[in-house]
């Protein structure tokens, strides 16, 4: 990530570990909530509508009026060739990303001037496609650590995440850092669970792990999204992701290509072509 | 019998100084770990916040001996603690407040963080030569011993004493209650975990809603409670001098890096490597020697490796053959 112009942001090339230490530091800016509003309509659960922007106040835009919508029961799934900003687009419904244009309403209220904290204590869960838990916590401190932001018994709650991911439940007093990727995984999306989210943003879940272990995340997925929660998920494997779709964006450069169901994608023919491969 | 004076003479002048020192160092080397794992730099200004911290508990035990108010054997340094922790927790939240907080909020390199740092500890360094002068005090009141020579050799009839003083079992009893507190609010509370997540992942962390200026404040307060402990603590078994605890950086940092930063585990062994190697080092093994071995190979010289006045020299050393040879340190701690 570049410094963005801000001197601070510049070790000018020291790395030195016994006096720096870089492991697990942030890139989520830290910055304060403006206020939400509620907007009148009929709007979808979640959704992230005409936006546009990029990183940093001054960074090139990456999203041209883009949007993204999920309602519950619902699997969404975000597509796209390599570059076309899905990550992005995931991250401006999460309010990692400086928008100039466009709004993100949540359950009918406006939240895009929320920080991405507050939003999570509106009801977002996000599981990050990388770094997605803590390594040196273990599993169940993990799921502790998703409960944060809740002061009642979370006991339930986590016996619920363990009847999803029943593998945690075996390895709950190991570190998470010495699991399996697919497990991992299962730690990730079930740390984000435990805060009972309103709305599940996964950002390319199955990214580097087995297609056995992958269809079984999927399964779950499924299943977390027949309890009626909206889930919302980058993929890179298009083809089985829309399968399980019932929204499909399809993103070519920041913008909106092709919207529909998850099957009509797939039977789309200029989707096939421009990148399902046939 | 021998044997058992060169033990006692061993004990007396190697082993119960040495765990002092060891347990002062630990103490130390925890706050200096503890910042590396959560605020990610190393504090410069470390020795001269435990100089801060241990100014205020000094100008309170003046204060309470000028009202009368003393701990009876024990020193009064020991009820003004409690007070000088309070007031040294304002002292760092103060600072961070006034010069971290702003580098953290631009997502500032570690780096940036060390050279800040370095200029608190030059007005911390200023402050207190300021209030307390740059000269040597001693603020140790109470019994002087708990056991002395004379009281060791009456009661056991052996020629060589054991003398345990007050400030050295205070030193041992408090760092070893602090610690157990430290890790069981690291291991079993919501707090400690939290800060223990925010370490190894700040944006998961903020994902999971933990507050990361809240984990910051708790980090400070706890450091401040741990420099404070430990620079009482050496001021009453040693004494208290602004330069002396500028200099207790470096066997600090040595401890912290021995044992691997970041792991609170590794700054207590790498604190009791530091201590035990400066003080054997430095030790006059003549005694000993003389009790342990035969007449005829009876050392005639001191048998001292190195003079005291290059104590710091040890941790020198040591800090560089770790950096060579074992950078992550004996517990792997995050460092390369």
């Amino acid at each position: 990530m570049s410094n963005g112009g801000n001197p601070y942001r510049d070790d000018r090339g020291n790395k030195d570990r016994s006096i720096t230490n870089p492991h697990g530091s942030g890139e989520i800016p830290l910055r304060d909530s403006g206020k939400t509003s509620r907007v009148e309509g009929e709007s979808p659960f979640l959704i992230g509508e005409n936006m546009t922007g990029g990183y940093g106040r001054n960074g090139p835009d990456i999203l041209h009026d883009c949007t993204i919508a999920v309602n519950p029961g619902e699997i969404a799934v975000i597509v796209g060739p390599n570059g076309a900003g899905k990550s992005t687009a995931m991250k401006a419904v999460f309010g990692m990303l400086d928008m100039r244009e466009g709004r993100v309403l949540l359950d009918g209220e406006d939240i895009s001037a929320l920080s991405p904290q507050d939003r999570v204590a509106k009801g977002m869960g996000f599981v990050p496609q990388t770094n997605n838990i803590f390594t040196s916590l273990t599993v169940e401190e993990n799921l502790e650590m998703g409960a944060f932001i809740r002061h009642d018994d979370i006991s339930d709650t986590m016996e619920q995440v363990y009847d999803l991911f029943p593998i945690l439940k075996e390895k709950r007093h190991q570190a998470a850092g010495e699991l399996s990727g697919g497990q991992r995984q299962q730690v990730a999306v079930g740390r984000s669970l435990m805060t009972r989210p309103k709305v599940l943003m996964l950002d390319e879940p199955t990214a580097g792990v087995s297609p056995i272990v992958m269809d079984e995340l999927f399964d779950r997925i499924i299943e977390v999204a027949r309890t009626g929660l909206p889930v919302l998920m980058v993929e890179q494997n298009a083809r089985q992701a829309l399968g399980i779709a019932d929204r499909g964006f399809v993103l070519v450069q920041g913008r909106n290509g092709h919207t529909g169901t998850g099957k009509e994608l797939l039977a789309d023919p200029e989707v096939r072509a421009s990148f399902l491969g046939g | 019998m021998e044997i058992l004076n060169a033990f006692l003479v061993l004990a007396n002048f190697v082993l119960i100084p040495a765990i002092t020192y060891g347990s002062q160092l630990a103490l130390g080397a925890l706050g200096v770990t503890m910042i590396y794992g959560i605020l990610r730099f190393s504090n410069f200004a470390h020795g001269d916040s435990m100089a801060v911290g241990t100014m205020v508990a000094i100008l309170l035990t003046w204060w309470f001996q000028s009202m009368g108010i003393t701990a009876g054997p024990l020193p009064t340094a020991l009820l003004a603690l409690p007070f000088a922790i309070v007031v040294t927790i304002g002292v760092l939240l103060g600072t961070d407040r006034l010069v971290f907080r702003f580098y953290r909020r631009q997502k500032a390199k570690p780096i940036i963080l060390v050279m800040a740092s370095l200029g608190v500890m030059f007005v911390y360094n200023g402050l207190v030569r300021f209030v307390l002068g740059p000269d040597e005090h001693r603020f140790a009141d109470g019994d002087r011993f708990i056991i002395s020579v004379p009281d060791f050799k009456a009661l056991t009839g052996l020629p060589e004493g054991v003398a345990i003083r007050t400030t050295q079992g205070i030193t041992v009893i408090t760092a070893v209650i602090v610690v157990a507190a430290l890790f069981w609010f690291l291991g079993r509370t919501r707090t400690g975990k939290s800060m223990r997540a925010y370490s190894d992942n700040e944006d998961l962390a903020l994902l999971s809603g933990i507050n990361p200026e809240r984990v910051v404040m708790y980090t400070w307060m706890i450091v401040a409670g741990l420099i404070t402990i430990a620079g009482v603590l050496y001021g009453l078994d040693k004494s208290f001098k602004p330069f002396t605890y500028f200099q207790l950086l470096l066997p600090i940092f040595a401890s912290a890096i021995v044992g691997g930063l970041g792991s609170p585990l590794g700054a207590i062994a790498g604190g009791f490597i530091i201590a035990f190697s400066e003080v054997t080092i430095t030790y006059a093994w003549k005694r000993v020697l003389t009790y342990a071995l035969p007449d005829e190979l009876a050392p005639s010289g001191l048998v001292q490796l190195l003079s005291t006045d290059y104590k710091f020299a040890v941790s020198f050393m040591i800090l560089v053959i770790v950096l060579l040879f074992r950078p992550t340190g004996i517990f792997r701690g995050k460092s390369v």
